[in-house]
C-alpha cells in the first residue's frame, strides 16, 4: 500500500528499502519525516493526539499520492501517517518519493507534504501546562499548498 | 410515503462530527431526518442543525471554517443531500 494510517511506530530505513527493492529505474530517493516537538504557539507540549476519519482519510491521502504521480515525472510515493496519542520526539508521518532523477523526487516529495497538510483529514490535539487545546489549522499551510 | 406498517417513511442522514465538533456538540453522530423539500443540499441540512440555536448555530455560523463531505468526498454548499449520506461535519485540518 502506498498509502498507510496507523498508530504504530514506522521504520524509515525499512520503508525506503520496501519503496524501492528491486527498481533498477531509480536513481533518487526523496524521504520527509515530520516529528512531535515540545512547543507549539509559545506553550509547553506533552502529548499530541492525533484523530482520523477512517475511511475518508485513507481515500484523501490515496488522491493526494495520485495527484503528485500525475504532476511529477516520478516513480513510487509513500504515505505513511500516525494516530493516536505521541509524545515529544515522536514520529508523525513520512512520505517518500522515488524517481529516476532528484528534481521531480523533490518537488513531489514537497508537494506531498504541503498538500496533505492542509486537505488531509486529520486532527491534531495537544495537551499544554494550562489543559488540551485542539490546534488551530495555519494560514501558513494554506499559503504553501497554494503554491502548487 | 407510509411504508408497509403505516408508518411515515422519513429519510435519514448518518451525520458525523469529528474531532472539535464532535466534543463541542456532545456526540459523534446523529441520524438526522432530512427536511421534506424536492432538493436538499449541504446549506439547507447545516440551516437545519443551525436552527438549534446554542453552540450548533455558533460552531455552524456564516463564515466559521466547517467543511463537509459526504460520502467521504469534500462537498459544497450546494451539493444535494440524499436519504442514507454519511454527512461527515468536519474542522479544518490540522496533521503533518
Amino acid at each position: 500500500m502506498t498509502v498507510r494510517v496507523q498508530t504504530a511506530d514506522f521504520d524509515v530505513g525499512r520503508e525506503i528499502a520496501a519503496l524501492r527493492a528491486g527498481d533498477a529505474r531509480v536513481g533518487a530517493v526523496a524521504s520527509f519525516v515530520g516529528t512531535v516537538r515540545d512547543v507549539n504557539d509559545a506553550a509547553t507540549v506533552s502529548t499530541l493526539t492525533l484523530e482520523h476519519y477512517p475511511g475518508m482519510t485513507e481515500k484523501a491521502l490515496a488522491a493526494i499520492v495520485d495527484d503528485a504521480k500525475a504532476r511529477f515525472d516520478i516513480l513510487e510515493a509513500l504515505v505513511v501517517h500516525r494516530v493516536g496519542e505521541l509524545k515529544p520526539t515522536d514520529q508523525i508521518v513520512l512520505v517518500v518519493v522515488t524517481g529516476a532523477h532528484r528534481e521531480a523526487a523533490f518537488d513531489a516529495c514537497r508537494f506531498l507534504m504541503d498538500y496533505l497538510k492542509t486537505k488531509a483529514p486529520f486532527w491534531k490535539k495537544e495537551v499544554t501546562p494550562d489543559g488540551a487545546r485542539w490546534v488551530d489549522a495555519r494560514a501558513s499551510d494554506d499559503e504553501a499548498a497554494a503554491r502548487w | 410515503m407510509p411504508d408497509a406498517s403505516g408508518s411515515p417513511r422519513i429519510a435519514t442522514v448518518d451525520v458525523v462530527y469529528l474531532a472539535r465538533l464532535r466534543e463541542a456538540f456532545g456526540t459523534t453522530g446523529e441520524a438526522l431526518a432530512l427536511p421534506s423539500l424536492p432538493l436538499v443540499t449541504v446549506a439547507d441540512v447545516l440551516a437545519q442543525l443551525r436552527s438549534r440555536g446554542g453552540v450548533w448555530a455558533a460552531e455552524l455560523a456564516h463564515g466559521r471554517a466547517v467543511r463537509i463531505a459526504i460520502n467521504h468526498s469534500m462537498v459544497a454548499l450546494d451539493a444535494p443531500v440524499r436519504a442514507g449520506d454519511e454527512f461527515a461535519v468536519l474542522p479544518p485540518v490540522t496533521g503533518g
